[in-house]
């Protein structure tokens, strides 16, 4: 009989953090932007220069621990980690080692449906601050590379799972977890695909019941959910293999190739550098006194968990509704903006949950891609609500509102969209229809009640979808 | 004969008859390139001279003087700056070949401190590469030698700037102190040098040698020019994270002749084995001059001095070796000729852009920061020099003032220092604990030995007690003027 492997996993996740400027000096951290134009001394690692902790990153960094239960290291500094590359300046990273600003963590994901337990803990580490690199650009054509320092000292936090995981769902639902955190907080969007959420993937597998670790492997280059759960399917399969062959596995750190479905080695623990890490003596150690951590403490968001509570005793709306609109920060803070201009909760909620995720899933997007304004989506609701647009009218405005966030009123205006409630208009169009379609009417009148509808079809079309179709239902039966 | 009378002139002084309107900016610019012109070739106190830029902006100078826009201590007086302080437009080397043709975009905080006060700089000075000598010998741009007595060096790493001020190639220079870098060229040189409390001239511009050491200072004529650069350059600095905010920078108002009841404290071992005697009798007879002043001087034991040197060098060396990591071949700087392949371009451009002392600093701090390795050296220099500032501590206890030796000898003939490194970073015995603690101290002339070469006395004070270190200094120096 086969023999039954368990997969232990931990996690190393960067977070690319929200700042406005970068971790050490004040260049702006924007995408974007011309090579090495968002650059000063610092930042391209000139002679003299000196970094100067930007304390947004400290506080962003104290608020995703305290979101994940950790300890905050009140005393805590800054190392260098040495190595050469070229798109890293200074040739050292100032990194976090031997005090990390946050430790000992965890957080709580939940399990599926048929497991013992519904919820499970994932340790946390540690969580610690850093400087992204710059990036490099090799020119094939000219055979030169070229470096971009825009993105050297962009503020990054890693956080570092304890080995708590077991299968992909566990990767994802914690991946979930944090990125649900970090978005509540600001801290980050945590988009994988931008690479503002990076997850390398540390696996080894053992005998069911074994006690010990195996030997594991780290996994980078995983751009999204599917290519993690793809890659840690596939290293699983990889190591049992070689133990089943009788083969070791090798301590080493391998690129996962998503379109080619396989990994391959790119170093091993022999190949490891010394990064010679010591405490960097430009930057004194950073003290976090109980002032400061009170403050940052009264700041954290309401998260999910109490936003939730409080929008089923708020708004009355079903838990269903609930768990969607507050699956994405982003999307709660439009759904209170919305009702907060006067539009009923539950509108807004169908409005979100029907056409917002409808468009979204077409295009491919996330809930934090949506663009409209809460003023312009109260606004398309209050036209309906009033019936000043009837609801495939509506439909189609909330188009134009997600693609361009257009004002509603005007745009109905503009475009003449307004629903006729002019009796003596609408009187004329039915008077023709019935007249041009004599079989309708007589099927009608023979008691096919479904000959109704398309005799409101044709009207609606004659009308140019402005009618209410109520009010030509209404008028059809009165005059048949 | 205007020329010579303006150049015995110290920074202070010029400035006053310039301000008065007896000279004109562009005379004293003048007078120190005439004296260049007589004596430069045979001392090299310069890396880069620039006549051309100093007297453009030795004229808008003048302008800002004669509108009354300029009345500091400092206005137009000509300036040294050490070439490890960036200058904007201005080639910074660091005596390096590394850094040959690195022209920065900004110039160094002190650099800029010193402009404001309507200073003129005129040049860079040569230096041990990188900071990394006591002797201006390591130099990839050649020696520079003793203008008292040139078959001696002028001492390092701040050998140019000591040089230049005693030469009369300006009246005034800066230098930075990582071991000693000011305190032992000035007293080589026979001139006054001083190294601040560590947060107190902001370093965003000095290339980095140890950071947690590393201070900018003045070297100068005499001790009022000292106090009034030093108040002049002293900034808290948004841009340097370890710079310090302080409020009584005010150093010239310490310019005052008492020493009465100042606790003065030889340590012994300053004074033990490996001091030449003619150092030994010039500081022992400046002791007995405080002594006759009032102030009350007795020898103590400052334990942990012989430790001091492995500490810095396990210290300066570890940080030296990660802050020239940025010297790759990649940004700036000298970049190895046809080499294509990425580790090769690093191999080559340090092999051959940096000389054999800063390769050996290279591979020491690499060395001690290496896994397996960084708690037995790294960390226990740390330890060690967190119990020299405890020794210091409890000697500032008792002293206001700790006098003794800059170095043990004069200044060594031109090479006689290289071909024993040991030895030459063993000269640093007296100077780098200051370091090592983030004390002030300062080297003032005392004498000379009898082939007249200068010997300096050295005064260490606990850490922001500037002031008093210049009250006894100048007080000294007043009594055997």
């Amino acid at each position: 009989m086969a023999k039954q492997y368990e997969t232990v996993i931990g996690l190393e996740v960067h977070v690319e953090l929200a700042t406005r400027t970068k971790i050490f000096c004040g260049c702006s951290t924007a995408f974007g932007g011309a090579p090495n134009t968002h650059t000063c001394p610092v930042c391209t690692g000139m002679p003299g220069s000196l970094p100067v902790l930007n304390k947004q990153v400290a506080e962003y960094a104290i608020g995703v621990g305290l979101a994940t239960n950790c300890t905050i290291t009140r005393y805590c500094k800054f190392d260098r980690k040495n190595y050469f590359y070229p798109d890293n300046p200074q040739n050292y990273q100032i990194s976090q080692l031997y005090l990390p600003i946050c430790r000992d963590g965890y957080v709580e994901i939940g399990l599926p449906a048929g497991a013992t337990e519904r919820k499970k803990r994932i340790g946390i580490h540690e969580i610690h601050m850093e400087e992204d690199a710059g990036k490099l650009i090799h020119d094939d054509w000219e055979g030169c590379s070229l470096v971009d320092y825009n993105r050297s000292g962009v503020p990054l936090i890693e956080i570092v799972s304890e080995p708590d995981m077991r299968s992909a769902d566990e990767v994802i639902a914690y991946l979930e977890k944090l990125r649900m955190l970090i978005q509540y907080l600001g801290a980050s969007d945590c988009k994988l695909q931008e690479g503002s959420m990076r997850a390398d993937v540390n696996l080894s597998v053992r005998e069911a019941g074994a006690k010990e670790f195996g030997t594991r492997t780290e996994m980078k280059n995983l751009n999204s959910f599917r290519a993690i759960a793809r890659a840690i399917e596939g290293e699983r399969e990889r190591q049992i293999d070689l133990i089943e062959s009788g083969k070791a596995v090798v301590q080493e750190t391998r690129r996962w190739d998503d379109t080619q479905e396989t990994s391959y080695a790119m170093r091993s623990k022999e190949d490891a550098q010394d990064y010679r890490y010591f405490p960097d003596p430009d930057l004194p150690p950073l003290c976090i006194d109980d002032a400061w951590l009170e403050r940052i403490r009264e700041r954290q968001p309401e998260f999910r968990e109490e936003k939730r509570s409080r929008y089923r005793e708020t708004f009355d709306l079903p838990d269903y509704d609930i768990d969607l609109i507050t699956d994405s920060k982003h999307m709660a803070d439009l759904f209170e903006a919305t009702v907060a201009l006067g539009a009923h909760p539950k509108k807004v909620s169908n409005w979100l949950m029907v056409e917002t995720l409808r468009i979204l899933k077409e295009k491919g997007l996330d809930p934090e891609d949506i663009a409209f304004s809460p003023e312009h989506f109260a606004a398309l609701i209050d036209l309906t609500e009033r019936k000043v647009i009837n609801s495939t009218v509506a439909k189609k405005v909330f188009e134009a509102l997600f693609d361009e966030d257009i004002d509603p009123v005007a745009y109905v205006e503009e475009k003449g969209l307004r629903t006729v409630n002019d009796e003596g208009a609408l009187r004329g169009i039915v008077e023709q229809v019935l007249a041009e379609n004599p079989q309708s009417v007589e099927d009608y009148k023979n008691g096919k009640e479904k000959a109704i509808g398309f005799l409101v079809g044709q009207t609606m079309k004659a009308m140019k979808g402005k009618a209410d179709p109520a009010a030509v239902n209404k008028l059809l039966k009165e005059l048949l | 004969m205007v020329n010579r009378d303006i150049l015995d002139y110290t920074a202070v002084e010029l400035s006053e008859k310039i301000k008065k309107g007896e000279f004109r900016v562009t005379d004293a610019v003048e007078a120190v390139f005439g004296q260049i012109a007589g004596t430069e070739e045979e001392l090299h106190c310069y890396v880069t001279l620039e006549k051309d830029r100093a007297l453009a902006r030795a004229a808008g100078v003048q302008e800002q003087i004669d509108a009354g826009a300029l009345t500091g201590p400092l206005a137009g007086v000509p300036f040294a700056v050490k070439d490890n302080l960036c200058t904007r437009g201005m080639r910074t080397t660091c005596s390096s070949k590394m850094l040959e043709n690195f022209v920065p975009a900004y110039s160094a905080e002190a650099v800029l401190k010193l402009e404001e006060a309507g200073a003129v700089i005129i040049g860079k000075t040569n230096m041990d590469e990188f900071a990394m000598g006591s002797t201006t010998e390591t130099s990839y741009f050649g020696v520079t030698r003793n203008p008292r007595n040139t078959a001696h060096v002028p001492g390092g790493s701040s050998g140019g700037s000591a040089a230049a001020v005693a030469a009369r190639e300006c009246f005034a220079a800066l230098g930075s102190d990582t071991g000693g870098s000011i305190r032992q060229p000035a007293s080589y040189c026979g001139v006054v040098g001083m190294k601040p409390t560590y947060g107190t001239v902001s370093r965003y511009g000095l290339v980095a040698y140890g950071s947690s050491l590393d201070q900018i200072g003045p070297l100068t004529k005499d001790v009022r020019d000292c106090a009034v650069i030093l108040e002049t350059i002293a900034s808290h600095d948004e841009k340097d994270s370890t710079s310090m905010r302080r409020t009584d920078t005010d150093f010239s108002s310490a310019l005052k002749e008492d020493v009465k009841g100042l606790r003065i404290g030889i340590p012994k071992d300053y004074l033990g084995r490996g001091l030449d005697p003619e150092v030994k009798s010039a500081v022992l007879a400046a002791a007995e001059v405080f002594r006759e002043k009032g102030a009350v001087v007795e020898e103590f034991d400052l334990s942990l001095a012989e430790y001091a040197i492995p500490a810095y060098y396990t210290i300066a060396a570890a940080e030296a070796s990660s802050n020239l990591e940025r010297f790759d071949g990649i940004k700036y700087g000298y970049r190895a000729p046809e080499t294509d392949e990425l580790h090769l371009l690093y191999k080559r451009t340090r092999s051959q852009g940096f000389g054999p002392e800063v390769k050996r600093r290279i591979m020491l701090g690499s060395f001690v920061l290496s896994s397996g390795y960084y708690d037995a050296y790294y960390l226990k220099a740390l330890r060690v020099k967190a119990l020299i500032k405890k020794a210091f501590d409890q000697a500032f206890a008792k002293y206001d003032v700790i006098l003794g030796p800059v170095a043990p000898t004069t200044a060594p003939k031109l090479g006689e220092s290289l071909s024993d490194p040991l030895k030459m970073y063993l000269g640093d015995i007296y100077t780098i604990s200051v370091n090592l603690a983030g004390l002030p101290g300062i080297s003032i002339p005392c004498g000379e030995d009898a082939g007249g070469l200068p010997v300096g006395l050295q005064l260490i004070g606990d850490c922001f007690r500037e002031k008093t270190l210049i009250q006894a200094a100048y007080t000294y120096e007043q009594e055997v003027k």
